[in-house]
């Protein structure tokens, strides 16, 4: 397959997350869209990775693997606390700094 | 058309058809399994780039472990499509088209600049844990160090955060933070 195919392919996947990301309120679900946009950069790197022969983008694919999976971590902690506090997940309540 | 081929059409639609389940669904527990099965699709993509540990690693980080925590969290919190904020309408079809727009415009500035290289066939090698780990424990062995420091900082931060605060059920910022949703 030419490279330009998995170009497109991440680019709407990563532009799916975007708008997932603008549309929705649920903080999880804006989570989970920035999850697929770093799952579509992944893909478009393992694509250069295959085009240069080289595995170095692989193994920038593992630690952007093991960023997200810190970040899950502590975001996914804080969203449990935010919900302790204002049992909701609505991310419009979070607006105090706007008053 | 050979098989590599078909495979990659079936694949792509099905991820991209996954993708807009995720963002499109009222369930966040339908979101949650809809996602796992856009990273099921990029393993599929991984295993046809000759990239065959990350297809196995993507599975079990990404679908077996984070997605179980998203999950967890979800049926934690009791959350359905009844409980789910919903944005006005407006907002959702401006969110839409600023995302379809970004789409159009990355795509058309991409379409005439990149040269169309086919992938070649040789060197089906690279992306086995071998080679992997050669690259891996000879050119990157620092930034591997680093990362487990980032992993513990993470572990640290996540049950600093997570703990449960003696005596502070109502006050400070839970109580600010309702008080505009009340009126």
């Amino acid at each position: 397959m030419p490279i330009e195919y998995y170009v497109f392919l991440s680019l709407v996947l990563f532009c799916i997350g975007i708008a997932g990301t603008l549309m929705r309120r649920n903080a999880i679900i804006i989570f989970m869209c920035i999850e697929m946009m770093l799952n579509a950069t992944n893909l478009l790197l393992v694509a250069f990775s295959k085009m240069h022969n080289d595995p170095s983008a692989q193994i920038f694919v593992f630690f952007s693997m093991v960023v997200a999976a810190a970040e899950v971590s502590v975001g996914l902690a804080i969203i449990v606390m935010m919900y302790r506090k204002v049992h909701s997940v609505d991310v419009n309540i979070l607006n105090r700094l706007k008053h | 058309m050979d098989i590599q081929q078909v495979l990659f059409w079936v694949l792509s639609a099905l991820a991209i058809g996954c993708g807009l389940g995720v963002i499109l669904s009222r369930n966040p527990v339908a979101s949650v399994i809809f996602l796992i099965l856009t990273f099921f699709m990029i393993s599929g993509h991984y295993i046809l780039l000759n990239a065959q540990f990350l297809a196995i690693v993507n599975i079990i980080v990404y679908a077996g472990a984070i997605m179980v925590l998203f999950l967890f969290v979800i049926m934690l919190m009791n959350l359905n499509a009844d409980t789910e904020p919903q944005k006005s309408r407006l907002i959702q079809v401006a969110g839409a088209i600023s995302g379809g727009t970004l789409l159009l415009v990355i795509l058309a500035a991409l379409r005439t600049s990149l040269y169309s290289v086919p992938l070649e066939k040789g060197a089906t090698d690279i992306g086995l844990i071998e080679n992997l780990g050669k690259t891996l424990f000879t050119k990157f062995v620092l930034p591997f160090e680093v990362s487990s420091v980032l992993f513990l900082s993470a572990m640290i931060g996540a049950v600093v955060i997570g703990k449960r605060e003696p005596a502070q059920e109502d006050g400070g910022v839970g109580a600010a933070l309702r008080q505009p949703n009340q009126n």
